[in-house]
């Protein structure tokens, strides 16, 4: 460690100003601050929090998402065994999974980060952190199939036209994660929806044991067959096909807890969230028109990324609602709007990503009404007391 | 018109004043990227390159003869019912146009629809008519006409490029992205085909115009 520093220590004059690769400066900032703790805090924006800065919260995030990570490497090997029905063993699993998914992890990374150090250098400031962030979730939403270069595309779109023209981390208006996976949706409809690309192997033709469906809970769901979707333990734990990082249940509400106490994400949006799942599919079970509406609100939880996203994407502080109020009709509404698109429009079969996206372009205005509404409470409030 | 100082003064058919009409609204006065007019049918037209320069070439028509025809009558217009005939001038410009593409072009005339007669409500055309038109001569409003019409024909161009070749990977309806692309995975992009791309496309045109302009830098 120590020889690092003092090699960074000395190599740091030639990116200072006047130095030989002063055009350089923010991509050494960039490493710098990676490998040590800087002596400089965030100064403003909305990721000020207290005393740390925004490499720290980042970095908590991603720790928060390694449990779904992980069991997302293993469930991509155990599902691609299950569906040839090969007996494997642990490592075997871990082997092929990591296979699948380190590549899409670092695509996801070399080209957001590319497209960020070259608007740092571009626009002379220092790299953004916010990409640490969204390059871990991109490839957490993704089905394992996905063609690398897709996850190329998306990742620069997401970069340039989600953040970079709104002037850059903390200025974006919708979750870049998200609009990296909506780009492929709309784009590349093919590899992000159907039955077969959720396995890895499975749309390239390979041979299946007999009866085997790469269906995830949800298109069986949309399908009609309720009796078909997996046991509550499999949705909990997540021995089910469906993206990289949303099937463990498990392994969210650890990452969940990671952020609750930590205090980056907020828990009024995650419980408000759940509260806003839980009416829709309570008004759903009293109206019980098909059979996608009896579905217990337990079930409707733990099915496709609801849980996913209300915990890692709706909580994002710079495109949720900032006023503790606002957030929790933020959140109400993400999870409301999330389980009423599922279950409405079959050519959806998720709702949670259109959902958080439509109330990221709605949360300026509820904190807008939030403030105003404070605002003339507290008129009234003086204006009584001026009477009397 | 009695006033002998200004029939004597004849200027050159092309003086430079002429000129910058004509080029005025490709880059400082787009009406599209600049003054952000037109968009509707910028993003309806232009998911191929065909009906896109159809549509360009019959808005810088209507807007050269309605803008000609309005600066020829300006004198005569009552001010308190000019929105009316100058609509009244368009909307016959426009049926001709209709009718001469339905003739000629049906194919073209079905895709675009009812963008063509909706140009009618174009705002460039009543824009030009009511900040060029009412104001000047009818050669300059001409000129003033068919600059406007190609500056915004210019970004339907673009956008419509940008759009066929990613979005169906054809230009003109031929395809230009070889088969093995396709073999190696190369996929055509869907949202391409979608309007909310046109939009973005023309935000990153107005982008790096704007970065690239000094001028309309705010």
């Amino acid at each position: 460690m120590k020889a690092l520093r003092n090699y960074l220590d000395k190599i740091k004059p030639h990116f200072r100003e006047g130095g030989k690769f002063e055009k350089l400066h923010s991509t050494f900032d960039a490493f710098e601050t990676f490998l040590f703790v800087p002596d400089k805090t965030t100064v403003k924006g909305s990721h000020i929090r207290d005393a740390i800065d925004m490499k720290r919260t980042m970095s908590v995030v991603i720790v928060a998402m390694l449990p779904a990570l992980f069991f997302g490497i293993w469930n991509t090997g155990y599902q691609h065994f299950l569906s040839t029905g090969q007996q494997a063993g642990f490592w075997q699993i871990i082997g092929y999974g990591l296979q699948k998914v380190i590549p899409i992890v670092a695509v996801s990374y070399i080209a957001g980060l590319g497209v960020e150090f070259v608007f740092a250098q571009i626009r002379k400031h220092e790299v953004n952190e916010g990409y640490l962030v969204s390059g871990m979730l991109i490839p957490l939403v993704m089905p394992v199939d996905i063609p690398l270069w897709m996850v190329a595309v998306a990742s620069i779109f997401a970069v340039i036209i989600g953040k970079e023209v709104f002037g850059g981390t903390g200025m974006n208006v919708f979750n870049p994660a998200l609009l990296a996976r909506a780009f492929i949706f709309f784009a590349y409809p093919a590899k992000i929806t159907g039955d077969t690309i959720w396995i890895g192997g499975l749309s390239k033709g390979q041979g299946v044991v007999d009866g085997f469906s790469g269906a995830t809970p949800l298109s069986k769901a949309a399908a009609g067959a309720i009796e078909q979707i997996p046991s509550l333990h499999d949705l909990f734990f997540g021995f089910i096909p469906g993206s990289i990082g949303e099937t463990s249940k498990l392994a969210i509400l650890i990452g969940a807890l990671i952020l609750i106490i930590t205090g980056i994400g907020s828990w009024r949006i995650m419980l408000s969230g759940l509260l806003g799942g839980i009416s829709i599919s309570l008004i759903f079970n009293a109206f019980a028109a098909n059979s996608y509406m009896t579905l217990s609100p337990l079930t409707q939880m733990l099915m496709g990324s609801f849980l996913f996203g209300m915990v890692y994407m709706a909580t994002d502080p710079v495109t949720a609602a900032q006023t503790n109020r606002g957030k929790w009709i933020y959140g109400f509404l993400a999870g409301f709007f999330a389980i009423m698109i599922r279950v409405f429009n079959p050519a959806y079969p998720e709702g949670t990503m259109l959902a958080i996206l439509l109330m990221n372009a709605f949360a300026p205005l509820i904190d807008h009404f939030v403030v105003e509404a404070n605002i003339r409470k507290r008129l009234k409030r003086s204006a009584t007391v001026v009477k009397s | 018109m009695s006033d002998p100082n200004i029939t004597r003064e004849r200027e050159p058919i092309f003086s430079a004043k002429i000129l910058k009409l004509l080029k005025n609204p490709f880059n400082l006065e787009n009406p599209i990227t600049v003054q952000v007019l037109g968009i509707c049918s910028a993003l309806a037209v232009t998911v191929q390159l065909k009906p896109a320069i159809v549509m360009a070439l019959s808005v810088t028509i209507v807007t050269a003869f309605s803008n000609l025809i309005i600066s020829a009558l300006r004198n005569t217009i009552p001010s308190r019912i000019r929105i009316i005939v100058q609509l009244a001038v368009v909307a016959a410009l426009v049926i001709i146009v209709d009718q001469l593409l339905k003739a000629f072009v049906y194919d073209v005339s079905k895709k675009l629809s009812v963008f063509v007669g909706l140009i009618i409500t174009n705002c460039i055309l009543m824009g030009r008519l009511e900040a060029f038109a009412m104001g000047n001569k009818p050669w300059p409003s001409f000129v003033d006409g068919i600059g406007n019409g190609l500056g915004y024909g210019l970004i339907l161009v673009i956008v419509a490029f940008v759009r066929e070749l990613l979005g169906s990977g054809k230009i003109f309806g031929i395809p230009v992205i070889p088969r093995i692309f396709y073999q190696w995975g190369y996929m055509d992009n869907g949202l391409m085909i979608l309007p909310p791309m046109a939009l973005i496309t023309i935000g990153i045109i107005i982008w790096v115009q704007r970065s690239r302009t000094r001028e309309l830098q705010e």
